[in-house]
């Protein structure tokens, strides 16, 4: 089988940082681990021609680099794309990433590349690349090779790749019907079971664990600047700015200064996991804007901070919902927001 | 999002109609929500009994949000 091998500027021997600007070259044959690879495979396969590029180039230039290899690459009718391995190295795991996407939709022949299962290249490209689980550092790259060198052959073949756990590549989020010979109902009471017994079971689903965050005392009401957010998707009508429906990937801010009660054909939720009927007649039951300036004249707290948040938080990932957090927070405590109260559906 | 709010020092309270994914996540301060689709209403009453719920759940957000709490804290009470 013929392999087409990229690496970057560091493993292919031009240099270190100094050296990752340094655009694509194609050499023939194999470069660095390029060569340790070909000689585990013993003769089964040969690598033709060994692409090395510098991280930065590849980073700040990911179009041009791609089309670049990609036209290279294309002369050579090679069989399968070994990209790494990039261990923690974060623009080479991005490379790595992208170039056997590209690779694979262009050209399409298969692609493998390996890192380490915290290196950022991963989550954007696991889906659809393989991608090995290595060590962090390149002082794993004896056992990476090897992996590798394993692995190849069975992705030219017909055979199966099996589940993640066995093969040792990194969980691409795909969800396989298998037979059991007992029922979910029967399983799920067996780890019931277990568990109460105390005895040790296997779940089929981690669940994710979640951190706690020291309460904050209370504020003193009267002189306090409360600040309103929904996740509930309350948006003017019509959605001027597209706040998408699930998925969220952004929150957005308007301003309610001059505004004492939300209306029905004024505003709308466009939130796509619930029963928007009741939203759209009355948005305040979602954004309770009408009492809270109510309670604001009456002076129960001393103002109401003058734009509110909205996302949606339909299928919202947990990383965007922490940065949304994050963000928010950061304006409110630049604009001396003393407390928050967030509505959800 | 509440919680990462608190992380940066400014007390936030959740209200929400599924109380224990609020707590699971770890949101501190919970109020109750009436429903899934309507969090701060309730359709089955009158406008003027919805707005005097509204103002309850909010009044008793505002409760959460001056109480010093050890640690996660429901604030119930509020007829819906």
């Amino acid at each position: 089988m013929k392999i087409i091998y990229y690496i970057n500027q560091f493993f292919g021997n031009i240099g270190g940082e100094e050296a990752a600007n340094q655009p694509p070259v194609i050499k023939e044959g194999a470069v660095g681990p390029a060569g340790g690879l070909e000689n585990m495979l013993e003769g089964k396969g040969e690598v033709v021609a060994t692409i090395i590029c510098g991280d930065s180039y590849f980073a700040e230039n990911q179009s041009e680099a791609k089309d670049k290899i990609l036209k290279e690459i294309s002369k050579y009718k090679a069989d399968i794309f070994v990209a790494g391995p990039a261990f923690n190295a974060g623009r080479y795991g991005i490379a790595c990433g992208s170039i056997c996407q590209a690779v694979q939709e262009k050209l399409k022949i298969p692609a493998l590349t390996a890192m380490y299962p915290e290196n950022p290249g991963v989550d954007p490209y696991r889906k659809e690349v393989y991608i090995l689980k290595t060590g962090d550092s390149a002082a794993s790259m004896r056992k990476a090779l090897p992996k590798m060198a394993e692995f190849i052959p069975r992705l030219l073949s017909d055979e199966e790749i099996g589940f993640p756990e066995e093969e040792g590549y990194i969980p691409q989020g795909r969800r396989v019907n298998i037979f059991s010979d007992k029922s979910g109902a029967v399983r799920a009471v067996d780890m019931l079971m277990k568990k109460m017994k105390g005895e040790e079971f296997d779940t089929e689903l981690p669940m994710p664990v979640f951190t706690h965050v020291e309460p904050v005392p209370g504020i003193i009401l009267d002189e306090a600047t409360i600040a309103v957010i929904t996740t509930g998707g309350i948006v003017p009508w019509g959605n001027p700015d597209s706040l998408k429906a699930s998925n969220a990937d952004r929150f957005l801010i308007y301003n309610i200064e001059d505004i004492d009660d939300l209306k029905e054909g004024e505003y709308q939720t466009v939130h796509g996991g619930y029963d928007p009927v009741y939203a759209n007649e009355d948005p305040d039951r979602i954004l309770p804007l009408d009492v809270l300036k109510e309670l604001e004249s009456e002076k129960v707290f001393n103002k109401l901070y003058n734009e509110y948040f909205v996302t949606v938080g339909n299928t919202t990932a947990v990383s965007n919902a922490r940065k949304f957090g994050e963000d928010i927070a950061e304006r409110l405590l630049n604009d001396g927001v003393d407390g928050v109260i967030l509505t959800s559906t | 999002m509440v919680k990462y709010i608190e992380k940066a020092g400014i007390p936030a309270v959740h209200i929400c109609a599924i109380t224990n994914i609020s707590e699971t996540v770890g949101a501190n301060r919970i109020v109750p929500a009436v429903a899934i689709p309507h969090p701060t209403g309730n359709p089955e009453l009158s406008k003027e009994e919805e707005y005097i719920l509204r103002k309850n759940l909010i009044k008793k957000a505002l409760e959460a949000l001056e109480t010093d709490i050890n640690g996660q804290t429901l604030f119930k009470g509020v007829r819906v």
